[in-house]
């Protein structure tokens, strides 16, 4: 082919002294230094040429690198090189590294050794991490998507042990400690009043077996007067020498504490996910690019993944393609099919919104009915099921409601792509919005008196200590979450699994084995976290309990997905995934936020129980601390900062804030599709040049050579991409785009090789 | 170079270690892995090359749609053929958890770049999606729907407009790229 011979033709030519003095090439170097080696560009030449090693042009690229070593240099390793190449280059640095001050010398060689020290506790770290080996497995047999909810799962587990460490050391551990370190516990006081009796509820005389059982399921009974619950919490303050602890406060300050510590977590968790997605300027679903370059999971080991990856991939593109072609025919939609499809988009919406009333209905009516049936106890299985009864028309609920909005949605006519989200969010407000229904048809209980309005604020004589309840619901909803993912397992997809396989019937075939379905297992434990973070409050002990379970869940999902399962046809790719998750449980926390700040702020604390006994709401215990401080002036400040006036002024710098930033993206982004326009319009210009200087060359083939600073910058053409400055006729800077190559005048004189830059 | 068949050097290992983004556990382990794959000749020579036959039956590769350009393109040999345990570190230093976006992309590119002319152009990124689906007749795309993917992917990575993706282009669209970083990673 032409282009081999040019390339033949460059590699015996001379250097050129000249090609250094080009302007682009100038910029080059001092531009892209610090970022990549102006070595970097000369190694991608000579690959293009196929050739590898060091030939002339590794020469020539080591003797052009050495007159123009910059003080900051990347580590060696860093630069795409052969091993034999990067060894050299270290000798060299060594090297010059001696030529300079013995106070640099050892400066660098500091440098270094902490690096190395860096890289060796980095490695010991990492070899600490919860299930490497298992995780490892997962990824070589199911790619990245489904990995990213395996990390999810880890993540949660450190979250749960850090918000438990956080209750337990700043709650319990005083309370514990006290008689040993010399701390004299002070309880609050009964002050007599009918608000503050509290009727045990410990079972005395013989009790029979399953009793024991139904108490550790409903946490009632022996459960409820222990450190599980609220209840048990009635310290008012530790004094040890030297302070008192207060304890009260110190709850209410780790509650808001572990708010806090999870926003932020996940917040810098998905960091990098938001900027990604904020940044990319695209109407597409997701970009080709992104599949086609990122598309193999090169992690994948097993060749039955492998070959299912490749279907899916193919599948996956296949539906991408349609969803171009079906968007197309969305834009050219008529008038009345537009008027046709919003009225049944409409309908179909009033019918989701009255289905998802009725399921909050029933949710309020099974609550109250569960709340009235648990003060008479007839027997042990009915009890049970009444105790159960709002979590189990919860799981009803959440797994019939899927089902159906994935038929409602085919009717819809979205594209493909807004199908999935759109569901995934009805999703999401189902399960999440369903604890909300059952905590407002609690407090609608709890503080509904018979007559007229409560006397202690709450229903005294139903709830005397209506935290410990709401803290027993919480604990319910936990137990029976976790009981249906380990049933659903056992007595579903082991069976499902069991009949695919030796029962072959064409029922069977269609049913299929178990796909793992992401999003629905998201929303699984984004729900039972969403619990913990509300059930907190009410039952310090939760953390730890979800702890647990979210570990069982772990190996039990692990078992299930390597033997019964197969990867979905739909990948749900890992970038998506972990952005989707993360706003998912960031919606969880914003909900679950919502009944503990009305639980705290408004509700008025029971009488009874709990640490709160001596203020009205818990929230009180805050104010009336900073009012006993010693200094005024922090005083002041404080009651300052709580003030109207400085939230309103901060909500309004946010939103200028806000403007700012989103102008100034809007601005960038003017200047990028300027820029792109340019480089454009360079590189037709460049095209032209040279057909023009073809031509020219063709018309007189009996002229002397150009001078050096013509064409042979040309052959010297390197692949990189820069995009070259317009530099005088006779030199034009290089530019990646051609494919051909054009060296000095002997080959011009012939017609140029035909390329994709000519048309 | 150091190093016997058997055992590595300290500071041979050391010096691995400055060069790669691998750690100490992992250049071990390649290292046995590498002479497992050596014949019994070749384990006694200084610088022995396993074969790129026996290099592909490792599983990390055995699956992997690329392995025949991965072997190629670290290969420092003239023909191309068999790697040393020095091209194998870099093969896995580029594939690893720690290696730059930048260097990952560098050789993704070299990688994709099935003709070896510097761009991948129209010819590239066919053999690229034919590899990603699968060899048989059924499992790839119409000619059409090839069409239309390689226009999409021309439209969102050439900046330029020249028909064919440079490096520095393929570079720009890989940083937007958010799979790319945990696909592009081999681990023993």
């Amino acid at each position: 082919m032409d282009n081999d011979s040019v390339f033949y033709s460059a590699r015996t030519g001379p250097t050129n002294p000249l090609l250094d003095q080009l302007p682009s090439y100038q910029s080059l170097l001092y531009r892209r230094k610090p970022a990549n080696g102006g070595s970097k560009r000369r190694s991608s030449s000579r690959t293009r040429m196929g050739s590898s090693g060091s030939g002339r042009w590794g020469g020539a690229t080591v003797a052009l690198r050495e007159e123009k070593t910059p003080p900051l240099q990347r580590p060696v390793r860093e630069l795409p090189r052969t091993m034999a190449e990067k060894r050299r280059d270290r000798e060299q640095r060594l090297e010059q590294d001696r030529e300079l001050s013995s106070w640099r010398q050892r400066r660098r060689s500091l440098h270094r050794s902490l690096k190395r020290l860096r890289a060796d506790l980095q490695e010991r770290l990492s070899s600490l991490v919860l299930w490497r080996g298992d995780i490892h497995l997962i990824e070589g047999m199911f790619g990245t998507g489904i990995l990213s909810y395996f990390s999810f799962l880890r993540f949660l587990v450190l979250l749960n042990l850090v918000i438990f460490l956080l209750m337990f050391s700043f709650v319990m551990l005083p309370i514990i400690i006290a008689p040993h370190a010399g701390g004299n516990v002070t309880f609050n006081q009964a002050d007599g009043s009918v608000c503050s009796v509290y009727p045990t509820s410990a079972r005395r005389g013989l009790v029979i077996f399953h009793e024991h059982i139904t108490d550790l399921l409903s946490g009632g009974g022996f459960l409820e007067q222990t450190y599980l619950f609220y209840g048990y919490y009635k310290v008012h303050a530790i004094s040890f020498p030297g302070f008192t602890y207060n304890l009260p406060l110190a709850y209410l300050l780790v509650t808001v504490a572990y708010l806090c510590l999870s926003l932020v977590w996940i917040v810098q968790r998905s960091a990098t996910g938001f900027k990604r997605n904020l940044i990319q300027d695209e109407d597409r679903f997701q970009s080709f690019c992104n599949k086609i370059f990122a598309g193999w999971d090169c992690c994948i080991t097993n060749e039955d993944a492998a070959r299912l990856k490749r279907s899916s991939l193919l599948y996956e593109l296949k539906t991408d393609l349609e969803e171009e072609r079906i968007k197309q025919k969305i834009a050219d939609r008529s008038r009345k099919e537009r008027c046709r499809i919003y009225t049944i988009r409409l309908i179909l919406n009033v019918f989701v919104i009255a289905v998802l009333a009725a399921c909050f209905y029933s949710i309020y009516r099974a609550t109250i009915f569960s709340q009235k049936a648990q003060m008479e106890k007839v027997n042990f299985m009915r009890d049970l099921i009444y105790e159960y009864l709002p979590s189990i028309v919860i799981t009803l609920a959440n797994f019939i409601t899927p089902l159906l909005f994935s038929v409602i949605i085919n009717f819809e006519d979205y594209s493909p792509a807004f199908e999935i989200r759109f569901t995934l969010m009805r999703c999401v407000f189902m399960r999440l919005t369903s604890i909300g229904v059952l905590l407002f048809s609690l407090w609608s209980q709890i503080t509904q008196c018979k007559e007229g309005p409560c006397l202690c604020g709450y229903n005294h004589q139903l709830y005397s200590c209506w935290e410990t309840r709401v803290g027993q619901e919480m604990y319910k909803l936990t137990v029976f979450d976790f009981i249906i993912i380990a049933a659903v397992t056992i007595f579903v997809e082991f069976p499902r699994k069991l009949m695919v396989n030796y029962c072959g019937c064409g029922l069977m075939r269609w049913w299929g084995q178990q796909e793992f379905a992401i999003p629905q297992n998201v929303l699984e434990i984004v729900y039972g976290q969403t619990i913990c973070w509300i059930g907190t409050f009410y039952c310090p002990l939760l953390p730890a309990i979800c702890t647990i379970k979210y570990f069982f869940i772990f190996y039990i999902k692990k078992v299930s997905l390597v033997n019964n399962c197969r990867p979905a046809t739909r990948p749900f790719r890992a970038s998506s995934s972990n952005f989707f998750f993360l706003v998912v449980l960031l919606i969880g926390l914003a909900l679950a936020s919502l009944p503990v700040m009305v639980g705290v702020g408004q509700i008025n604390c029971s009488q009874a129980c709990g640490p709160f006994v001596n203020y009205t709401v818990s929230w009180e215990v805050l104010p009336r601390t900073v009012s006993l401080l010693p200094n005024k002036a922090l005083r002041d400040l404080l009651f300052a900062l709580a003030s109207e006036a400085v939230a309103v002024s901060l909500f309004v710098i946010t939103c200028v804030g806000m403007f700012y930033v989103i102008a100034l993206a809007g601005a960038h982004k003017r200047v990028i599709n300027q820029l792109r326009e340019q480089l454009v319009m360079e590189g037709r210009d460049k095209r032209f040049l040279i057909q023009k200087l073809c031509q020219a060359q063709r018309m007189t083939p009996a002229r002397p050579p150009v001078p050096p600073g013509g064409p042979q910058p040309l052959a010297r053409a390197g692949r990189d991409g820069s995009a070259g400055s317009r530099s005088s006729w006779g030199s034009p800077s290089y530019h990646t785009s051609f494919s051909t190559n054009h060296s000095d005048a002997m080959f011009l004189a012939n017609a140029p090789p035909h390329g994709s830059t000519h048309v | 170079m150091g190093a016997t068949a058997s055992h590595l050097g300290k500071d041979l290992l050391s010096e691995y270690q400055e060069l790669t983004f691998l750690t100490k556990q992992e250049i071990l382990l390649a290292h046995k892995r590498f002479t497992e794959l050596l014949s019994r000749e070749d384990k006694n020579l200084p610088d022995p090359r396993a074969p790129t036959e026996a290099i592909l039956t490792l599983p990390e590769l055995k699956s992997n749609p690329f392995r025949e350009r991965i072997v190629r393109v670290f290969s420092t040999s003239e023909s191309r053929d068999g790697l040393t345990f020095e091209d194998f570190l870099d093969l896995l230093s580029a594939f690893s958890d720690s290696a730059t976006l930048e260097i990952k992309s560098h050789y993704a590119f070299r990688i994709f770049d099935f003709d070896d002319d510097g761009t991948l152009d129209e010819n590239d990124l066919e053999k690229l999606v034919n590899c990603l689906t699968g060899e048989t007749d059924e499992t790839r795309l119409t000619p059409d729907e090839m069409k239309q993917l390689i226009s999409n992917i021309l439209e969102e990575s050439d900046i330029d407009k020249d028909g064919t993706v440079n490096l520095s282009e393929f570079q720009h669209v890989i940083s937007r790229s958010p799979d790319f970083v945990s696909s592009f990673k081999i681990v023993l």
